[in-house]
């Protein structure tokens, strides 16, 4: 479960611009290497189109540098194997396949095609502590479509982990979570944040207070406002587009 | 052929049934063994005895087809590229084992018979040459086919062509070839094809005892064939086809190129199809546009779908079922062949996506189509918490039960 070195996230001027409509305005972010990053906003404020950016999804201009790498320019999975990783808003796990298959494959971008050829005789190591981590080990076998909701969640952030994933984006993983859930995910993020950098999007207010170390607020397309979640809070431009609305309705 | 879902009274034993299947995915090798072995004494002992040599020669014939099946069971079933022009492939295989063939019956130097009738041609065109050598026209069969999927592939994939719009482009490739072919009359023998083949490497095609020998060829090959796509599809990069079938975005996202994926699956299928298409020529005695255009390209897929596609045995058991029924029942209903086949591929389609595969278990194995989940099965799944299963999928259809498992084994892995 180690990533190599800790590499942060370091934005300049990204724009993102579909068909006239700038999703993405001019946006500058950095996330310190370890850090784990909110991004909050109201609806359309351009936190998905910023990870679809950063994962190359969509074509933007401007930077992303992770590490001393620069990712816009690049294929979806080339930048996958420079070591980010993301999740999506609907969990997105095979689900046909079993935990241990879909764990299997997220490892194993990086294998020749003599070893895709054969079958797998054990369970590799890093999948087999990500079952634990995940706490799916006691069900390898157990086809992910039949998996409970908050499951697959953590399924999908098991895959980021053997994935050997150094940069986390997930796109509101606690979405639809019961609250113990929730807790266990907060735990989780913290356990896989001592040696990677996580940017989390979320709508739950109260997850964030609990489980964010900084926080960046979108709005429009730009950066509104960033600090502590204190420091966020007592914006008053904040309370203004965001958090004056009751935030417990905004997901 | 798991028992994921077979309900059998029994409390789990979730360390001794899931180690065991981890290290083995999918059928245990001592049954696939025995499958193997059922299917190699029904191909070379009892099949030979029971049939007259005119039955046996059509099921050559049907063992052909049931090979380009394996393949569509491959890409389709297992990869989600549905290949409505499979012909093309069959044919190239077929044509480049026919040209040398007739140029081993007209001799050296001679120009094949359908040359000398109809053709201006006083030599033979330069493309014929290198097939009048054994060791250029055999593996030409396979490679052929595999080169010209692999640079159809290669433009496709990459641009993300899928769906119904690869199924189209397949389809018209099986078109344009069957209008080259038509179309270059003095060359290729045109609409009647490559026909009257004599002789198979010395042996006269005529004797029923090399029809035998042929026969056995085609059975033998399929055989090996199984076992290929068996090991393709238990592979690790089977389970990986499956998960670009059901998410190639998400795939993508893993580091993975989907494009290459793909590939890797469309041109083996069409290694298969080659080959069949190689040995069809032999059993039948002649190859032309009529079996290689768009109607036996989706005559393939047709019985890949019946049989199950995604499974290993459902293409190869569905072909020979559907070519079978077709020669019985045109012998005495000619003409509504047509008609009750595609009642059949809509019936099967509608009602039974997993194909005739899914009716008796053979396909019960993980990484299958999500859409054969039919009510039966989801109904399986809902069966209370650890009485029917091998594996502890406690409360599947219970969200809550599974959520406190699930968990406290988050909790304990988190603080560990």
């Amino acid at each position: 479960m180690t990533g190599e070195r800790l590499d942060g996230l370091r934005i300049r001027d990204l724009r993102v611009t579909f068909d006239g409509f700038t999703a993405v305005d001019g946006v500058d972010l950095d996330v310190a290497p370890g850090d784990i990053r909110f991004l909050i906003g109201p609806n359309g404020a351009g936190k998905t189109t910023l990870v679809d950016a950063v994962t190359g999804l969509v074509r933007a201009t401007g930077s992303v540098r992770f590490g001393d790498t620069e990712l816009l320019g690049r294929d979806v999975h080339r930048i996958a194997r420079l070591g980010v990783g993301r999740t999506f808003q609907t969990a997105a796990v095979f689900e046909e396949l079993s935990v241990l298959q879909n764990l299997d494959i997220a490892a194993g971008a990086g294998r020749s095609w003599w070893s895709l050829a054969r079958r797998r005789r054990r369970i590799p190591d890093e999948v087999a502590e990500a079952l634990t981590t995940i706490g799916l080990a006691d069900r390898p076998d157990q086809l992910a479509g039949t998996l409970a909701h908050g499951q697959k969640q953590w399924l999908e952030i098991g895959m980021l982990l053997v994935q050997n994933a150094r940069l986390l984006l997930l796109d509101e993983p606690v979405a639809g979570m019961s609250h113990d859930e929730r807790d266990a995910t907060g735990a989780l993020l913290e356990t896989v944040s001592r040696d990677r950098t996580v940017v989390v999007i979320e709508h739950d207010m109260d997850f964030l207070r609990r489980f964010a170390r900084t926080v960046t607020v979108l709005h429009a397309g730009r950066v509104l406002s960033e600090g502590s979640v204190a420091q966020v809070q007592a914006d008053p431009r904040v309370q203004e587009v965001y958090l004056g609305v009751d935030s417990g309705t905004e997901a | 052929m798991s028992t994921v879902t077979a309900p059998t009274g029994r409390t789990p034993d979730p360390a001794a049934g899931g180690r065991r299947r981890n290290l083995l995915p999918g059928a245990g090798p001592a049954r696939a063994a025995a499958g193997f072995a059922l299917g190699a004494a029904l191909l070379f002992a009892v099949a030979p005895l029971a049939l007259s040599d005119f039955r046996l020669s059509l099921l050559a014939k049907y063992l052909c087809l049931a090979m380009v099946a394996i393949g569509i069971g491959i890409a389709w079933g297992r990869g989600g590229m549905l290949t409505l022009g499979q012909g093309v492939f069959f044919g190239l295989g077929g044509y480049a084992m026919a040209m040398h063939l007739k140029l081993a019956d007209a001799g050296p130097g001679e120009l094949p018979d359908f040359m000398q009738l109809y053709g201006q041609l006083d030599e033979l065109p330069w493309w014929w040459r290198p097939f009048a050598s054994p060791w250029f026209a055999l593996p030409a069969t396979v490679l052929l086919p595999m080169a010209v999927a692999f640079g159809l592939g290669s433009l496709v994939f990459r641009r993300k062509v899928r769906g119904a719009y690869f199924a189209i482009l397949s389809q018209a490739l099986a078109m344009a070839m069957v209008i080259l072919l038509v179309g270059q009359q003095g060359t290729t023998g045109g609409t009647n094809g490559l026909t009257d083949i004599q002789g198979f490497f010395g042996y006269a095609l005529t004797d029923p005892v090399n029809q035998r020998m042929v026969y056995f060829v085609i059975a033998g090959t399929l055989l090996a064939l199984l076992l290929l796509a068996r090991q393709l599809i238990q592979s690790r990069y089977g389970e990986l086809l499956v998960a670009v079938r059901d998410g190639e975005e998400r795939v993508r996202f893993l580091g993975y190129d989907p494009a290459s994926v793909k590939l890797v699956a469309y041109v083996v299928a069409a290694g298969m199809a080659g080959l069949a298409g190689a040995l069809f020529v032999p059993a039948v005695g002649i190859i032309s546009p009529a079996m290689i255009g768009i109607v036996p390209s989706i005559e393939f897929v047709i019985g890949v779908a019946v049989g199950g596609r995604a499974t290993l045995l459902g293409p190869v058991l569905g072909a020979v079922a559907v070519a079978w029924a077709k020669t019985a029942l045109s012998e005495r209903f000619p003409g509504g062949w047509t008609y009750l086949q595609g009642l059949m591929f809509v019936l099967v389609v509608a009602f039974l996506p997993g194909g005739l595969a899914a009716l008796v278990g053979l396909g019960r194995q993980r990484g299958d189509d999500p859409d054969r989940r039919r009510w039966w099965r989801r109904r399986r799944r809902q069966v209370p918490a650890g009485v029917g299963t091998t594996v502890p999928v406690e409360g599947a259809g219970t969200p809550e039960a599974t959520d406190g498992a699930g968990l406290a084994g988050a909790r304990t892995g988190v603080t560990a």
